[in-house]
């Protein structure tokens, strides 16, 4: 059996980079990567089309500017995807899970080729979980949230997927969204002679306009985006394990944390 | 009328979304509609009317493992019925995925996850975490439907009201593709880590499952409750029940003490209200002395021990 599989990729700013001034995020010259949960969601999209033992792996993304999109989808393709899609559209500046999920639903449409269409539960940024029910609605797919385990069975999907108190066992016929958690695997090491490889696979790029698209405006308008107030000490206690552990301990008792 | 039309597939969930959903109703000149769907939909429809919905759109057919597509349909409908202008919602996962199904079939805005969601100046302001948790953005929905996926126990359970709410029979929708295969319960105990004043988390810097006794004998020695990062229940050396952070409890403890824990912003969301965090990390450089008050440089399997009989011998 030959299985088509789509994975949508988001570019995250790496979330641990991102410096706090005066309460606000500084998001410039923050690198972005592509997000955790999608790299699960290739390496589940790797595994199932070795299962079905044929088919080919696109790697979708969409962004509104450049950042740059061409060296980070790199990674989605040295991972093993045969081909990265990127639309990329400044009338996207501004979008949000609506928009970009019209940007999805339509590109998937135009690419065709696909049986299952994967996602992470979330971004690494965001996490909103919104854009893989959104697409699954838009092309009329049935959708399987939060899976921990796939297979093929029966000429479809089974998935184990993990709910807040139970582990449930679905069955849906193809196509089908899924989104992925990240229990799911561990997604194997990208190697340098794989990176090297990424660069002579193919990359097309469309723009809205190529998906027959006008942009969908924002939906939300942000109120104000803040960090919570943080006043820590910091003291780091030096020298051999037992004066630190004393000293560690003493702070502990001061504060009447521990201790009678 | 417009409405606001509360969901959730989890009783106690909708409960506290009409208590609030009718506050707001009064507030704004709306009526308050509810929808109880899938089998128990008759019980759990005439608990909401005792609690103040107007209407309550019943379907008790079947909705076998309540597939987002489906439900979605059938919500879509009791809104289109209710005129409804907000649709509140669980943010449970499966409430999470409903969202924004749901929203997409509406042409409305969402916002999930949301942990805090106030009426300020007749506009509803969504609180919820972003970049990971590294700040917390207010967002107000701008189209004429809005969907919120609120997180369980935001708001409390209302007393009982006197009236009762019609009940409106809702038709089936179409089945789903999708098919329940099997259930199961998750393993692990439940543990209110929120309850703790005291909480020891570990992470990936213990080397091998077995290790984790050492956590344990520090937690006791602390009385404190033993927690995880999201990477140790992944393995499923803990249970998800102690996962601390972003997808799990947010807490705040007196003591947070991180052993072995890197301290990713998606991490320590969950402990950044307590009032003293110290943390042992081989990495000096590790994110999580960013954030602590008391910090010791080195190995945990060196440094735990020492601990561990000192606060014995206090
Ligand atoms: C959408 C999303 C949601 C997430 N939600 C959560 C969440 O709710 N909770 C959560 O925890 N994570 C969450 N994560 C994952 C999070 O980003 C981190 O990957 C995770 O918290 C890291 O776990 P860790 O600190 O155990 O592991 P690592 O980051 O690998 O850190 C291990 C640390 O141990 C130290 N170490 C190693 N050996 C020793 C030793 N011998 N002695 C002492 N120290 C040692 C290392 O220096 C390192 O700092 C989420 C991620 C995403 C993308």
């Amino acid at each position: 059996m030959s299985l088509d599989i789509v994975v949508c990729v988001k570019t995250n700013p790496d979330a641990q980079m991102i410096r706090i001034k005066n309460r606000e995020p500084v998001l410039e010259a923050i690198p972005y990567k592509v997000g955790d949960l999608e790299k699960n969601a290739l390496e589940a999209a790797l595994q199932l089309r070795d299962a079905a033992g044929g088919g080919t792996i696109r790697a979708l993304t969409v962004v509104e500017g450049d950042r740059k999109i061409r060296e980070t989808i790199k990674e989605a393709l040295a991972m093993g995807a045969d081909e990265a899609v990127i639309v990329a559209d400044p009338a996207l500046a501004g979008a949000d899970q609506a928009g970009i999920a019209a940007a999805l639903a339509a590109a998937v449409a135009k690419i065709g080729a696909c049986d299952v269409l994967l996602f992470g539960e979330g971004s690494t940024d965001n996490y909103s979980g919104q854009v893989g029910a959104r697409v699954a609605e838009l092309l009329g797919w049935p959708q399987i949230g939060y899976a921990k385990k796939l297979a093929l069975a029966g000429g479809g999907i089974e998935a184990e997927r993990s709910m807040d108190e139970m582990i449930e066992t679905l069955a849906a016929p193809l196509p089908v969204a899924v989104t992925v958690v990240s229990e799911i695997n561990e997604p194997r090491p990208i190697s340098l002679m794989n990176i090297l490889k990424a660069g002579k696979k193919p990359v097309t790029e469309w723009t809205l306009a190529d998906l027959g698209l006008d942009a969908v405006g924002a939906q939300k308008r942000i109120v104000s985006n803040l960090a919570e107030e943080q006043d820590r000490k910091h003291v780091l206690f030096a020298g051999a394990v037992d004066e630190q552990v004393d000293a560690f301990v003493n702070a502990l008792v001061k504060e009447g944390v521990v201790g009678r | 009328m417009a409405d606001i039309l509360v969901y959730s597939e989890k009783a106690d969930a909708a409960l506290e979304l009409v208590a609030k959903g009718r506050e707001w109703a009064a507030e704004l000149g709306l009526g308050l509609s509810a929808a109880c769907l899938g089998a128990g939909a008759a019980e759990a429809a005439s608990a909401l009317a005792a609690h103040g919905a107007d209407r309550i759109f019943v379907s008790d057919a079947a909705f076998d493992g309540l597939p987002a597509d489906t439900v979605a349909a059938a919500l879509a409908a009791a809104a289109a019925e209710a005129g409804a202008t907000v649709v509140l919602i669980a943010s449970t996962r499966r409430g999470k995925e409903l969202g924004g199904r749901v929203a997409q079939k509406l042409g409305a805005g969402c916002v999930s996850d949301v942990n805090a969601l106030t009426l300020e100046h007749g506009e509803l302001v969504a609180d919820r975490y972003a970049y990971g948790g590294a700040t917390v953005a207010r967002e107000v929905i701008t189209t004429a439907v809005k969907v919120f996926a609120v997180m369980p126990k935001t708001f409390a359970v209302g007393d009982p009201v006197a009236g009762a709410g019609a009940v409106v029979p809702l038709p089936a929708p179409a089945a789903s593709a999708v098919r329940v295969v099997g259930r199961r319960a998750k393993e692990g105990e439940a543990v209110d880590l929120t309850a703790a004043p005291r909480i020891v988390g570990v992470g990936r810097g213990f080397a091998a499952r077995d290790d984790l006794r050492l956590g344990t004998e520090l937690a006791d020695a602390l009385h404190a409750e033993l927690a995880c990062t999201k990477s140790l229940a992944d393995f499923e050396w803990l249970p998800e029940s102690r996962i601390l952070g972003l997808s799990g409890a947010k807490t705040k403890p007196d003591l947070y003490l991180a052993v072995g824990v890197s301290g990713q912003i998606q991490h320590t969301v969950g402990v950044s209200s307590a009032r003293l965090i110290a943390a042992v990390n081989t990495d000096k450089e590790a994110p999580i002395f960013a954030l602590a008050d008391y910090g010791i440089v080195g190995d945990l399997y060196a440094v735990v021990p020492a601990l561990v009989a000192k606060l014995q011998s206090l």
